[in-house]
């Protein structure tokens, strides 16, 4: 067993096999992790908010967004010896936890969106996602394996 | 000078957002004491501004399970509430009206929930009504929309929102003491800047 790595809200890293990434209750934010699996290095980013672009308040943090986070994820990992060309995706939350309308309506359905989006601009292949509806995801991304775990409070756990 | 953030806020700001948590709390406190039928008293209440993993840390950590309640706030002043009610403090209503506590916390029965929507319908209507006797406004909330799952993902709502305006959120941190026994009450506030603005013009510390 290798290592467990924590990624924080609006944060991301990168792990190699043997070790393995966590994020914690996903609510409507999207867990995005990306996977080399020739080298076995796995990477993920903790998105909140769908894209920089439309921030109205400036930009303070980049990795908040899914087009700067996502870009920024790739970029340290090539840094870290995966290849930029051969990424598969697994995604994760993106929920509703309350149905109500508010300024933000469905911040986790926008938030999918975006990272679909973003996702398809670097021609990285979404393989597995776990997405949408009303309950929180605590997401595990192994690099020994690429297998995505996916923990929820009254679902148990799944594996993609 | 208006506030653009919940940063800005200084310490008569805080002063005044802790005598609507105090004066919320007692109006909380008495309608609890009629519903349950139980003295209830308060424990002064702190205000703070915390941070995402202060607030999830204080709460017991992203993957407890609460019980987390959302009010939508419109009229003078608009925003959301949202209240957190930990396992203890629902095991304990269910205790005192129906004589057992919550059997599990993630599924909820129809009984449970609408016990707690209620006492969560109190909750948020005492504080509002303190800011709205205190300043004259005029404010209406929704019914509150209930959910229970890990805190840390309820906590992405007033986060989200927040993320607008700063990283802190503003937290109500009102204890209660139900038939002698002490709650810890968790009530977050995510007022729109431009209210929060109004109410401290109204209340004359606009800064």
């Amino acid at each position: 067993m290798g290592n467990m790595v924590t990624v924080g809200i609006a944060d991301l890293n990168v792990a190699k096999a043997p070790d393995s990434l966590v994020t914690y209750a996903l609510g409507s934010c999207v867990g995005v992790c990306l996977y080399d699996k020739d080298k076995k290095i796995a990477g993920m980013v903790h998105v909140m908010l769908p894209l920089s672009t439309e921030a109205t308040n400036g930009v303070d943090n980049k990795r908040r967004y899914a087009d700067t986070g996502i870009k920024e994820l790739v970029e340290l990992m090539t840094r870290n010896g995966a290849s930029k060309f051969g990424l598969t995706a697994k995604i994760a939350g993106g929920a509703q936890m309350f149905k109500v309308a508010s300024s933000t309506f469905n911040i986790g359905e926008r938030n999918v969106a975006a990272v679909k989006k973003v996702l398809a601009s670097y021609n990285i292949r979404i393989i597995a996602e776990d997405t949408g509806l009303d309950y929180g995801r605590t997401q595990y991304f192994h690099a020994d394996t690429g297998t995505m775990e996916i923990r929820a409070a009254a679902k148990g756990t799944k594996t993609f | 000078m208006a506030i653009k953030n919940v940063e800005q806020l200084q310490a008569m700001h805080l002063d005044v957002l802790k005598e609507i948590g105090n004066i919320g709390s007692g109006n909380a406190a008495s309608s609890l004491s009629t519903f349950l039928q139980c003295p209830t008293d308060i424990v002064v209440p702190i205000v703070r501004l915390l941070n995402f993993d202060e607030t999830v840390n204080f709460l017991g950590g992203p993957e407890n399970i609460t019980i987390g309640m959302l009010v939508n706030i419109v009229g003078d002043i608009n925003g959301m509430m949202l209240y957190i009610i930990e396992e203890e403090f629902a095991s304990q209503l269910t205790s005192m009206l129906f004589g057992s506590g919550i059997e599990d916390l993630a599924n909820l029965n129809e009984m449970e929930r609408s016990l707690i929507a209620e006492v969560g319908n109190i909750m948020s209507a005492s504080y509002i009504n303190a800011i709205a006797s205190l300043t004259g406004m005029t404010i209406d909330i929704s019914v509150p929309v209930l959910t229970t799952d890990m805190v840390g993902a309820i906590l992405n709502v007033p986060v989200v929102e927040f993320a607008q305006v700063g990283d802190k959120v503003l937290f109500i941190d009102d204890g209660f003491t139900i038939g002698g026994k002490e709650i810890k009450s968790n009530m977050i506030l995510i007022p729109e800047m431009e209210s929060l603005n109004t109410l401290f013009t109204r209340l004359g510390v606009s800064g």
